[in-house]
């Protein structure tokens, strides 16, 4: 872990503490994810990873503790105020419209206008989608297709991209391949992988350690809220790991 | 379209999406060549043909309102109180202070008041619609029969009446209008970020919000809308009928229901057409009228519409479960 305060740091969580009333969700969480880098956070059910999420995703409000978003000190009112400032989340029930077209899913929320009467610019927005989908190389049929008629790995493909495409350095994903089959999750896994090469900072919840080991190049372990330990994956083991995890050695 | 890998996509849209959209088109030539075989003189007529036009224009504009409420998931059971209630104040209004601006603004006012109700209690009480819109169908109605004390109450005033009544290059004033009603929220739906909202709101709420999209003033705009559309039915039925009466719209939201459905917007949400909408709203118009010219008594017109609203919406929505 870096103790210099690099001011370009995508995300730097600093002593973050959550309880709810007398109950302690997570207890001083301290990490930092880097441009270029996969951070996994990992841990057993209530460990607090969600906890942990939804306070940098802006739905809870840190009891204690501080959140940096590329050098800045942040606090979110809500959701959207931590998405203005952009922290993106892939969420694994995927956060899309099915009966729209890829291209308004990719712009939901933020739907690109054209004229005084404000009329939606459906050109802009699937050739913007199109360029955005290619160059990330995720096959779908076209910018135009209804969203319904992708597969569960194309869709998470457009979540991928979507959140890519908005975020500021940080990509948040919460389970992303929790709810695909083992063929799309291969390809899931390849696109995010892409994204670290294309320097974006990705911090992953992820219950599979299969996953954890080929995607992340830092696990941080969660256990009943507290921050166990921090490995580089080249200096652990799944052993390791798991021990942290369960607290038994 | 440019195409980096073919999936079975086109033809499962074919299979899925396009005859069920479309039955709303058959069913209306249908339902044409039908009436217009059998009775021939009367129905063809061009006297006639306007008159199903008039007919379908409230209609219309209900549908519209309803179009929006539907395609977010959501129910307006009230809009058929509405049009009498607005009716009936545009008309107390009228005969009151002779201002005919003042009574549409009243009418107006009535249905943004309503709709406001409907919408705080289903987006910040989080009520269910359909029983907010039960509760203020009876509310409403219970204030347009205590309003006059059941009476029915006479519109005079020639602008008031000229302006929805009139006829304008051969056509009613009252089709004109819910001409504009319906291209305003045609592309209020398709064009405009606001529709893309109500239909994301009714497709995946929890994914509308997480994008940033305000849920719950989504969910009270639908309702001011319809709400809204049906204080415009109200005026257009009170400047035509030169009156206003309590039962005023009465039988219009199950027709007007029928019409949206059968037109291929979705009564689970995040799918909605307009122009669907009023095609159906045309078809509905029509088969009144055409049961009305078989010589039906109105007792027997009310089963036969609601057996053929039954047929056309159970075909229109059959498919649609399998997908």
């Amino acid at each position: 872990m870096t103790l210099t305060p690099t001011v370009q740091v995508p995300l730097r969580l600093k002593g973050i503490h959550k309880h709810f009333g007398g109950v302690v969700a997570v207890e001083r969480f301290d990490l930092e994810v880097a441009a270029g880098e996969i951070v996994a956070l990992v841990g057993d059910n209530g460990a607090g990873k969600s906890t942990l999420v939804k306070m940098i995703s802006g739905l809870y409000e840190p009891s204690e503790g501080e959140i940096w978003l590329n050098g800045e000190k942040v606090s979110f009112r809500d959701a959207s105020d931590a998405r203005r400032k952009g922290v993106e989340v892939v969420y694994q029930d995927l956060a899309l419209v099915d009966e729209q077209p890829v291209y308004m899913n990719m712009f939901l929320g933020r739907e690109l206008v054209k004229g005084p009467l404000r009329l939606l610019d459906r050109r802009r927005m699937a050739r913007e989608t199109q360029t955005l989908v290619d160059s990330l190389d995720v096959r779908i049929p076209s910018a135009r297709a209804t969203l319904r008629d992708l597969s569960g790995g194309q869709r998470q493909g457009i979540a991928i991209c979507r959140a890519t495409h908005w975020a500021n350095g940080l990509v948040l994903m919460d389970e992303p391949t929790a709810a695909l089959g083992v063929a799309e999750t291969a390809k899931v896994e390849e696109l995010i992988a892409r994204l670290r090469e294309r320097g974006a900072a990705v911090l992953l919840v992820s219950h599979n350690l299969d996953q954890v080991f080929r995607l992340a190049d830092r696990i941080a372990v969660l256990r009943r809220g507290t921050q166990v330990g921090v490995r580089s994956v080249r200096e652990t083991s799944r052993n390791e790991i798991v021990s942290m995890i369960t607290g038994l050695s | 379209m440019t195409t980096t890998t073919v999936r079975s996509a086109r033809p499962s849209r074919l299979g899925r999406v396009e005859w069920k959209d479309y039955v709303v088109y058959a069913g209306f030539v249908v339902v044409f060549l039908f009436f217009a075989v059998t009775q021939p003189s009367s129905f063809l007529s061009v006297a006639n043909l306007t008159n199903i036009l008039v007919q379908a224009a409230p209609i219309m504009v209900l549908a519209v309102g309803l179009v929006f409420v539907l395609s977010a998931g959501e129910i307006d059971l009230s809009i058929g109180s509405v049009v009498a209630l607005s009716a009936l104040s545009a008309a107390v209004v009228l005969q009151s202070t002779g201002s005919w601006p003042l009574a549409v603004l009243t009418a107006l006012g009535v249905g943004l008041g309503v709709g406001l109700l409907n919408g705080i209690f289903v987006a910040v009480v989080r009520l269910p619609s359909f029983l907010v819109t039960l509760a203020t169908m009876g509310l409403v109605a219970g204030l347009a029969r205590e309003l006059t004390d059941l009476q029915s109450v006479p519109v005079t005033d020639g602008t008031f009446i000229s302006l929805f009544g009139a006829k304008w290059l051969g056509l009613p004033a009252t089709v004109w209008w819910a001409a504009l009603v319906l291209v305003v929220g045609g592309v209020a739906l398709r064009q405009t970020r606001y529709g893309a909202h109500v239909l994301a709101v009714g497709n995946n709420a929890s994914a509308a919000r997480v994008s940033g999209i305000k849920v719950a003033r989504v969910r009270i705009a639908v309702l001011v809308g319809s709400a809204m559309a049906a204080s415009v039915a109200g005026l257009l039925y009170s400047a035509r009928l030169q009156g206003a009466r309590y039962t005023l719209g009465e039988a219009d939201l199950m027709t007007a229901i029928a019409a949206v459905i059968v037109g291929g917007t979705s009564l689970f949400g995040g799918k909605g057409t307009v122009v669907g909408a009023a095609v159906g709203s045309l078809l509905m118009a029509m088969l009144n009228n055409g049961l009305i010219l078989a010589g039906l008594s109105v007792s027997q017109q009310m089963v036969a519409r609601a057996v053929i609203i039954l047929i056309a919406v159970s075909i229109s929505l059959r498919g649609k479960r399998g997908s």
